[in-house]
């Protein structure tokens, strides 16, 4: 493999790492607070819908990401009420979630463009271009830097940056802010942060609504940014490798970043190799499709570092009388 | 504290959020500009009216009754099995294997040889999952979420890279020798001048899950086994105090669910396709979860929300036919099941306890 094709299959990893990495930053702040959320998936497929449906049919990309957020934070809002308000199963609303973004997507998409649950192809300012960064033309010349900067970190969409400028500030966020502080503790230990006087409740909602905008952005990025419009069932799963990570990354954000690189590694490489040749034997794509989940049974099954959630995920909060 | 009567926690609250559920439907076909009735017609007419239409209900019923039998041992454990659909996938694969590689003289030697074949497999994949969460404090929902991922990507290699046979495009086995091929319900009740079921999948599988339904309830409530799997699923300390041990128990309790996940597979692949194709299971490991809640993980609700699923997709498909409704408004319906059902259960619940309480205070 020579430079030029290293540098093409990271460049792709990074565009197929920042849907992942949003989804695992949304994740990452609804279960920091006690919500577990297994619909990511769908919240991401809503927005990819909404977004590349708004903005197909506006001409405007910012206004399909505003679709997207708005989508996904309903979603949000539909998990929150049924596993905070109502204190009912986590993960039963998130599959819940999952099929209905799943279905209202195509059901919505067949009703609008009679396309066969697709949106049109975006067109222009219809979609998110890659933007370059200053100084790419004029040092692409220089060696081994100037390519690097030129190819791999410059020439993607604006979401790319918000997705990598996401993790710092999520990492300032959860550790140093008085908000990330009750964030974290009610993940923890709800009754203590009650018996501080804030409200168990409304810090779990904020943190939902953070999920939900988080999820628009990788819906967004997904359906006018990676891809030119909606396809049924596009996240195609990238919702549960972000979970996957999620715990690959033992809720931590310079982890989850570091366990996005890699599972957009794998999918990179599967996309340009398919089946690899090692000479000695042949590693088949289906391998590499499914190594981030093997890689997370592996973390959950704490044989290599023991991922522990949250002490009180997937535990609603009953106030005591 | 009070509680309401029994008979309005098993089909009073259950029925309520059908009703929801069905509103918020009716609500989203008027939103894409058709009409909920008209569409409700035709999809009693399409999977009601017609025996060819009950074919296909109880084709697709059979295997959510599997799948619904298989989240709700789970449930009974407090486990949330997530995983059947890869569970039914490898159970698929056992039950090709089985077809293809033993010479049987009649189908019903094969019939049971495969029903071993599927549950075998599907018990082994929902095994490593189980040992995690027994020993490991792994948590199920997310291994079997992976274990389906997994298997989706060891039957794709399967299917492509070595039960394929040669020269051939599509993923999938050759076709299963004609002595494995199971009577469907037109070789067993149409006659010469009464064309029952004619061209419809369903199969004798269904008796076998009607069995499985039996065993279920024979197992859960009237066996050492099932009392202790009740008991763990009630209170796990109160079960280890009473010497049941835990490790077992979900251990036990994860390979049934497997097994009967991996059983739904004889009917897609051995009584319909007569092969093993990628997506055989199409997604009806997850309506189990829907078909399990509905039924409050119990034989008969199981069948009753079985046999509804099976009437909305055979009505689903219907619709798509010949209206401009895509089949993925049964998806959005399976959701907005699993929503009241699963999810919103206190939503529907919390009113109803209080107008109960409200009326016996009144009385007493």
């Amino acid at each position: 493999m020579d430079f030029a094709t290293l540098l093409q299959v990271l460049d792709s990893t990074v565009r197929l790492a920042t849907p992942l990495l949003f989804a695992c930053l949304a994740g990452l702040f609804s279960e920091r607070s006690g919500v577990v959320d297994i619909g990511l998936e769908g919240k991401m497929l809503a927005a990819a819908f909404a977004s590349a449906a708004i903005a197909a049919v506006t001409g405007s990309v910012w206004l399909g990401l505003l679709a997207g957020i708005v989508s996904a934070t309903l979603m949000s809002a539909i998990h929150g009420l049924a596993s905070i308000t109502f204190r009912g199963n986590q993960l039963i609303s998130g599959v819940a979630i999952n099929f209905l973004a799943s279905g209202l997507t195509v059901l919505i998409a067949q009703s609008w463009f009679g396309q066969g649950g697709r949106t049109p192809s975006l067109i222009g300012a219809g979609r998110f271009t890659g933007i370059t960064l200053p100084f790419a033309e004029a040092l692409s010349d220089v060696p081994v830097i100037g390519p690097i900067y030129a190819e791999l970190i410059s020439g993607h969409s604006i979401l790319v940056y918000v997705a990598f400028l996401m993790v710092p500030l999520t990492w300032f966020i959860l550790y140093r802010t008085r908000f990330g502080l009750r964030l974290r503790a009610v993940g923890e230990a709800p009754e203590a942060v009650d018996t501080a006087g804030v409200s168990v409740i409304g810090l779990r909602y904020a943190a939902i609504a953070i999920c939900g905008l988080l999820c628009g952005l990788a819906g967004a990025y997904l359906a006018t940014g990676l891809q030119a419009g909606f396809v049924r069932e596009m996240t195609a799963g990238r919702g549960y490798i972000a979970l996957a990570a999620l715990i690959f990354a033992k809720w931590r954000p310079w982890y989850a970043l570091w366990a996005c690189l890699l599972f957009g590694l794998l999918q990179a490489v599967a996309l340009r190799y398919q089946n690899i040749d090692l000479g000695a034997f042949v590693v088949p794509v289906q391998v590499m499709d499914a190594l981030p989940y093997i890689l997370t049974v592996i973390i959950l099954a704490g044989f290599v570092g023991k991922a522990i959630p949250p002490r009180a995920s997937g535990e609603p909060y009953l106030k005591e009388r | 504290m009070d509680k309401m009567p029994a008979w309005a926690d098993a089909v009073l609250v259950p029925l309520i959020s059908i009703l929801l559920a069905a509103a918020l439907s009716a609500l989203v076909i008027l939103a894409i500009g058709e009409n909920p009735v008209d569409a409700f017609k035709l999809m009693v007419e399409g999977a009601l009216m017609r025996s060819a239409g009950w074919g296909y209900t109880l084709y697709y019923a059979t295997n959510f009754i599997f799948t619904g039998l298989c989240v709700a041992v789970a449930f009974h454990a407090k486990m949330f099995n997530i995983g059947g659909e890869g569970q039914a996938m490898i159970g698929g694969l056992g039950v090709a294997l089985v077809c293809l590689f033993i010479p049987f003289p009649h189908w019903s030697i094969a019939l049971l040889v495969a029903m071993l074949a599927a549950g075998l497999f599907g018990a082994l994949w929902a095994l490593i999952p189980a040992y995690l969460q027994a020993k490991r404090g792994s948590h199920i929902v997310i291994t079997t979420i992976m274990f389906n991922f997994i298997a989706a990507a060891v039957l794709n290699y399967v299917l492509v890279n070595v039960l394929r046979p040669t020269g051939a495009m599509d993923p999938a086995t050759a076709e299963f020798p004609a002595a494995t091929h199971l009577p469907t319900f037109q070789d067993m009740f149409a006659t010469a001048d009464n064309p029952l079921f004619r061209g419809s999948p369903a199969n004798v599988t269904f008796f076998l899950a009607v069995l499985a339904c039996l065993a279920f309830w024979f197992l859960m409530w009237r066996t050492k086994l099932g009392y202790e799997i009740r008991a763990f699923g009630f209170s796990e300390s109160g079960a280890r105090y009473a010497g049941i041990s835990p490790v077992r128990i979900t251990i036990v309790a994860m390979l049934i669910s497997g097994g009967l996940a991996g059983m739904m597979a004889l009917n897609t692949t051995m009584g319909e396709a007569e092969r093993l194709v990628m997506n055989a299971t199409e997604g009806a490991g997850f309506i189990g979860i829907a078909v399990a809640l509905m039924g409050r993980s119990h034989p008969v609700g199981i069948f009753l929300a079985a046999l509804l699923f099976g009437f909305l997709y055979q009505g689903g498909a219907e619709l798509a036919l010949w209206t401009n409704i895509p089949r993925e408004l049964i998806t959005v319906i399976q959701a907005l099941v699993i929503l009241f059902t699963g999810a919103l259960d206190n939503m529907v619940r919390m009113p109803l306890e209080r107008i109960f309480m409200a009326t016996r205070r009144r009385n007493g």
